[in-house]
């Protein structure tokens, strides 16, 4: 694995140390690690004070399994205090193995069971255009072994049918027993799709900016799992 | 009847409510059609995808609208189960979900159409109000009293009707006085009346076992106590026993047959092979009774 110039933010390294107490991984163990911090640091209009907000974005982690660098890219923006990370899963811990909205603050959807957050982050939006929050944009992001689950198929195709303006991130650390010949986005028939690398951040930002008036797939491609 | 109320009442509660919403799976979108034209923003078919239903539903919540679902019990529930639990439970939201199949009205098309054990799975559940309509007439309060909040809400609606409404029967209403008391859920009243007939017994009827009356039925309750419901039998133990906790009591639970009923026909023919019908019941009753 190549560990170099993977992350500048100096913060982010001390952080997940903090919560898995693991000195040897360094940050680029993170699959999601990049996509997060450039949704948080460069995209998302969120922050600590705005996390009640009708209008503001919303982010919501569907692949709620391995949530370090989640917490520690909310920690980082000063949605909870940092001590919160040297509890993770105790007792008096806010901070569970998965997360929990009604824990946490500036966490949108507790997740975990995989194949929920797609369907939940397309309501979300519905219910945002109901009401006319038309700035307000969704963010979902799921892994690609998430993608298994048959419940996302079913929001995969009302999201297209309805040209529902939501962005879907797969983290694609090819860790789908099966795999997805023919790639991720062949899966996403009526999205706008692109295929990034998950470790490039400039790259990331110039694809999740963009405002898209139908569902728009970014597949974020970072090493195998386990390699 | 009660699914023509649903649809005029909901449609109404669109109209003049902008915070209610419908999220509908194919399951009577066309007698809402009306409605989507007016309000396509909140009228929402997500084709045949129940799971998705129910988490857009939870979605809809989490940004302050009221969402209805809608579909047969079999699918909204049975199906959606860990949706419910997980996008509205779990995160907290609340939705109201309708449906109409219950138990066997679904007779012709079979048991992939029916759902006894719907409240049976609710009740592992955190926080669900049930209300099962005995008349179409008690449907519009559920529905209106449910777009005020925010709670989780459950409304079976049936094919079987008592002759009269009692729209203010949430809490236990005692239609006959006399000895031990026979407890009936939303349309099983008729048929209660009509199997007590000339029995010592008290009637009360509840059209909202949950949450379960426990002050009234453990006021009116004096040793014995027959619970009659339209879905799973027993589905009740488990509240009539707290509810009755430290009280010598005798308990007979009737309902649906757990052994699935491999024959087509109507409701009724389904309810008389659940010993669900007066004859069946005053069998029941009258064995228990001694």
């Amino acid at each position: 694995m190549t560990t170099t110039a993977v992350l500048p933010d100096d913060k982010l390294g001390p952080l997940l140390h903090r919560i898995t107490g693991d000195e040897k991984h360094t940050p680029s163990a993170y699959s999601t690690l990049d996509v997060l911090w450039v949704l948080y640091d460069r995209v998302l209009r969120i922050s600590p004070q705005t996390v009640d907000a009708p209008d503001r974005d919303r982010f919501l982690l569907s692949k709620g399994h391995g949530p370090a660098a989640y917490y520690a890219v909310l920690a980082a923006k000063g949605f909870f205090p940092e001590e919160w990370l040297d509890d993770l899963g105790g007792w008096d811990s806010p901070l569970g193995h998965h997360p929990d909205r009604v824990r946490i603050p500036g966490v949108e959807v507790g997740t975990g069971s995989l194949g929920h957050g797609l369907g939940l982050s397309i309501g979300v939006a519905l219910g945002l255009r109901a009401q006319g929050f038309t700035r307000t944009r969704t963010f979902v992001l799921l892994g690609d072994a998430e993608l298994d689950e048959g419940s996302n198929h079913e929001g995969i195709a009302y999201a297209a049918a309805t040209h529902l303006p939501i962005t879907a991130i797969v983290i694609d650390n090819q860790s789908s027993t099966h795999g997805w010949p023919g790639g991720i986005a062949a899966r996403f028939p009526g999205w706008d799709t692109s295929v990034v690398s998950g470790r490039d951040r400039d790259r990331l930002e110039r694809v999740l900016k963009p405002r898209h008036d139908r569902p728009n797939l970014i597949v974020a491609t970072v090493e195998r799992k386990g390699s | 009847m009660m699914r023509e109320t649903f649809i005029a009442t909901t449609t109404e509660l669109l109209d003049d409510d902008p915070r209610t919403a419908l999220v509908l799976a194919d399951i009577s979108a066309e007698p809402f059609a009306p409605a989507r034209r007016r309000h396509p923003e909140r009228v929402l078919n997500v084709g045949i995808r129940e799971q998705l239903m129910a988490s857009v539903a939870g979605g809809l919540a989490l940004t302050g609208l009221r969402p209805y679902l809608h579909s047969y019990a079999p699918f909204a529930v049975d199906r959606a189960y860990e949706q419910l639990k997980l996008d509205l439970g779990h995160q907290d939201a609340g939705a109201v979900v309708v449906t109409i199949g219950g138990s066997y009205d679904a007779s012709a098309e079979g048991y992939t159409h029916q759902s006894p054990g719907d409240v049976a799975l609710l009740d592992t559940l955190e926080g669900w109000t049930v209300h099962v309509p005995g008349h179409h007439d008690e449907v519009p309060p559920m529905l209106r009293e449910a777009a005020r909040h925010d709670d989780r809400v459950y409304v079976r609606l049936g094919l079987q009707e008592n002759d009269r409404a009692y729209p203010d029967a949430g809490r236990l209403l005692v239609l006959r006085r006399g000895g031990p008391l026979v407890v009936a859920v939303g349309p099983m009243l008729d048929p209660v009346l009509e199997a007590t007939a000339g029995l010592d017994v008290t009637v009360a009827y509840t059209n909202r076992p949950r949450p379960l009356d426990a002050d009234g039925l453990r006021a009116l309750t004096e040793g014995e106590v027959i619970l009659v419901e339209p879905y799973l039998a027993g589905t009740s133990a488990a509240a009539v026993s707290a509810a009755l906790e430290g009280l010598p009591h005798r308990a007979l639970h009737l309902g649906v047959g757990r052994a699935e009923v491999r024959r087509y026909g109507t409701w009724r023919d389904h309810a008389r092979a659940h010993g669900l019908d007066a004859p069946g019941l005053r069998a029941s009753i009258v064995d228990f009774l001694g």
